[in-house]
């Protein structure tokens, strides 16, 4: 029985690695030139600021809280990074500072006032869009020419954007799936109780996962326009949705503090594919997001089928 | 460690949710190197002692002193592990998306930085295998994948382990609830020998024979006190079990004879309950109030929902005859509807025949609200008024009146009376009575034995099985006591 638990367990793990090699063979199929070098580099550019972006969901998941803002926070910082980065970069350093605190402080008003998170963050979202359009109230700006030497940045072999999003992942999985105190974070959101009775504060655990948040949206904000080169307070509006499903694809749950970096991120990949796959196949702008929503649900579907199946035993 | 003054002295200790006392000052010493002993009924303020002790709960006054140091004034969960008191609580309080070893780092600070994953591992294994041998639990699982005993022992283990803080007092609240009879063997030899190593521990547990035999001294609770404390060889079953009752003093219960004639022989439920389906079945006639009793948790609540689920679908455990209604003790979470006024809290029962075609006249909705606020006595100006500007007790009235105003035939009734006032319980007591004279049946679980007085028959639950069913005149204290601790541990 032990191995076929094991079995089950170790499947749902790589559920993520799956479905990442699915879309990526039907998109090598779809189109053969794809198989590239170039074409992987072309098609998956915009996963890393995707895959930060998840991280950063991921974050806010784990203390059993969803961020409905991080899309418009990305926009936000794209504008601020556009703009006062590039003209004044102390100024654009310290509204960068501001924003991670602004993200630790909404966690401190969702812990002490006990609010839903859903409703602080979309709240939150329009106050980001809006101070976006306020400080560019049109598309434009200039990203730094550091930022779009890193985002442009070739290595041997292997394709910048999967260096990357594996860098990523190793680097959080460290920090939260290894350490001690990221035993803590994780904790926090299985038994927040237990947590409380063995001493620890829940409001600090929960801010400095909203800041880093926070710091991950920035990055996130920051890679995005190094490969636009300009910025828009609309831009990331999308993130918020990818984030979230890339989250769950990779394995995460809305509860009980059960993520994966690593899932988040090939979550993200995964999505990220997806758009140019069904640009491949022919499939109009206006279906995209019901396709990319019925991919979704086929991985979810897969995964609920892996579960039921484990609980019967 | 100072041998020479007590590891923990507690003096006047009190504490109060709201209106409810919880404890009444408590005066309590624990010597170093010794086993105390706690028991006393649900509700006896056992736990909440535990966990001032623990520092989860600040008391609202008293003292509390460690090791001779006078720590009331900033006390906090922390400080309590500084100190080194470490508690197993009742409900377990390990992160079941961590694995085991991860969950001892969540206790101990000082592990930290690079290794501290083999240092928990070793940890924690080592103290499985010295308490439990042969425990068969894999350190590296998730928490939520090991079984509730193994959790129950994981738990205990991780409490005893020691890295740079002290371990001087142990808290074990119903250590044995989920154990069997061999682990459970195994932790109270294990306890006496950390005992005999200077260690002290409390033990808090139902089973009464664990704590004649373990315990070095045995203090009872009872209504937030201590009421009686001796050496442990000084008090026989008999004597602990009178200790934690009251002198039972005869209420205005009603003549049994009364009643009798409202009783028909017309069996309204019939039900076994499925966690135990050999032991015994409950069976209660037409117009007859049956009391649920036993320690808080043992499948009294269950067997409330067995029946409730078996009016609509019955099974070959449940019979039931008409239409059942559930009494929320839990008001909060499964009674009251937050947003709605009282008026509609109390007919959304009755729907079906406030209608008028498709629609829910408005008037008679008002009509049914008005008629069971003068009914019932509900304390307001105005049932349009939302349900939370009412008392707890006036919130519990307008939950009897949306299940008594409904047309169910039998009330299922879930410790309904938890933090309701003593004026309000006796007018729904009458209310009960009489609505069983009209012919309905009442399940009622209680926690408070006294409430039993009402009832014509009771059945009393251990570990999800009936195991007595008493008669109206055998409905006293002590029997019920009796029967709901076990014979032997």
């Amino acid at each position: 029985m032990d191995a076929l638990v094991l079995n089950r367990k170790t499947l749902r793990a790589l559920l993520p690695l799956f479905s990442l090699a699915i879309v990526l063979f039907a998109t090598f199929y779809a189109q053969p030139r794809t198989m590239s070098y170039f074409g992987l580099n072309l098609m998956l550019q915009y996963a890393v600021p995707i895959a930060l972006a998840t991280v950063a969901q991921m974050f806010v998941i784990t203390v059993n809280d969803l961020d409905l803002s991080i899309g418009p926070f990305v926009g936000l910082i794209g504008c601020i990074g556009a703009t006062y980065l590039h003209d004044t970069p102390l100024l654009g350093i310290a509204a960068l500072v501001a924003c991670i605190a602004l993200y630790a402080a909404m966690a401190a008003l969702i812990y002490l006032r006990n609010l839903p998170s859903i409703v602080v963050t979309l709240g939150a979202s329009f106050v980001w869009l809006g101070i976006a359009v306020l400080i560019l109230p049109s598309p434009g700006g200039k990203a730094s020419d550091w930022l779009k030497a890193i985002m442009s940045l070739q290595v041997p072999v292997v394709p910048f954007p999967i260096v990357a999003a594996l860098a990523i992942a190793a680097l959080v999985h460290v920090g939260l799936m290894t350490s001690a105190y990221g035993v803590i974070m994780r904790g926090t959101g299985g038994n927040p109780r237990a947590m409380a009775r063995a001493g620890w504060s829940e409001l600090k655990t929960k801010m400095a996962m909203y800041a880093l948040a926070g710091v991950f949206g920035v990055l996130s904000g920051l890679s995005l326009i190094g490969l636009t080169t300009s910025a828009d307070a609309h831009i990331a509006d999308r993130y918020t949705l990818y984030a979230i499903a890339g989250v769950i694809l990779g394995g995460g749950e809305f509860v009980g503090g059960r993520v994966s970096p690593f899932g988040a991120v090939l979550g993200a990949l995964t999505l990220a594919l997806a758009g140019s796959f069904l640009i491949f196949m022919r499939i109009s702008p206006d279906w995209q997001i019901g396709a990319q929503g019925a991919i979704l649900i086929i991985v979810l579907a897969l995964r609920a089928i892996i579960s039921t199946g484990e609980a019967r035993r | 460690m100072d041998v020479s003054k007590p590891a923990v002295e507690l003096t006047a200790i009190a504490k109060s949710f709201g209106a409810v006392r919880a404890l009444s000052g408590v005066d309590l010493i624990l010597e170093p190197g010794e086993c105390l002993g706690l028991v006393g009924h649900n509700g006896a303020g056992k736990s909440t002692l535990m966990h001032v002790l623990a520092g989860t709960l600040k008391a609202d006054s008293g003292s509390l002193k460690i090791a001779g140091e006078d720590v009331s004034q900033a006390f906090s969960a922390a400080g309590a592990s500084a100190h080194g008191i470490r508690c197993v609580f009742q409900e377990l309080s390990l992160c079941p998306n961590l694995t085991i070893a991860e969950n001892v780092r969540i206790v101990h600070r000082a592990l930290k930085g690079f290794g501290w994953k083999a240092k928990a591992h070793g940890l924690i294994r080592q103290k499985l295998d010295e308490i439990f041998p042969g425990h068969g639990i894999d350190v590296d699982q998730e928490a939520g994948d090991l079984n509730i005993g193994q959790r129950q022992m994981a738990e205990i283990a991780r409490a005893f382990t020691i890295t740079d803080e002290p371990l001087r007092v142990v808290i074990l609240d119903e250590p044995t609830s989920s154990l069997d009879a061999v682990t459970a063997k195994q932790l109270l030899t294990f306890m006496r020998q950390e005992v005999a190593r200077g260690v002290s521990t409390i033990l808090i547990s139902h089973l009464l024979a664990d704590v004649l035999d373990h315990c070095d001294r045995i203090a009872v609770m009872k209504d937030g006190k201590v009421v009686a404390e001796r050496r442990a060889g000084q008090f026989t079953r008999n004597s602990l079990v009178a200790a934690m009752g009251t002198t039972v003093e005869k209420k205005n219960t009603p003549a049994a004879g009364s009643r009798k004639a409202a009783i028909s022989a017309a069996r309204a439920v019939e039900a076994t309950p499925q966690t135990a389906p050999k032991a015994g079945n409950l069976v209660v006639h037409k117009g007859e109030i049956v009391g649920l009793a036993g320690l808080a948790g043992h499948g009294q609540t269950r067997m409330l929902i067995q029946i409730f689920d078996g009016a609509r679908k019955s099974s070959a455990l449940t019979r039931v005859e008409g239409k059942v209604a559930f009494i929320a003790g839990d008001r909060q979470s499964d009674g009251i509807f937050n947003l709605w006024s009282i008026g509609e809290n109390t007919t959304v029962s009755s729907l079906e025949d406030l209608k008028r075609g498709p629609l829910i006249a408005a008037e008679r909705e008002a009509e049914m609200a008005r008629d069971w606020k003068e009914r019932i006595q509900i304390r307001t100006p105005d049932m349009n008024n939302n349900i939370l500007t009412l008392s707890g007790g006036n919130q519990q009235k307008a939950l009897f009146a949306r299940t008594l105003g409904s047309k169910a035939d039998i009330v299922l009734m879930d410790d309904p009376m938890r933090g309701v006032d003593v004026g309000t319980k006796l007018e729904v007591y009458d209310m009960i009575r009489q609505e069983a004279g009209r012919g309905r049946s009442f399940i009622w679980y209680t926690t408070e034995i006294d409430e039993l007085s009402h009832c014509d028959r009771a059945y009393i639950f251990r570990d999800g099985a009936i195991v007595a069913e008493l008669g109206p005149d055998e409905l006293t204290e002590d029997k019920v006591l009796h029967a709901s601790f076990a014979e032997s541990a």
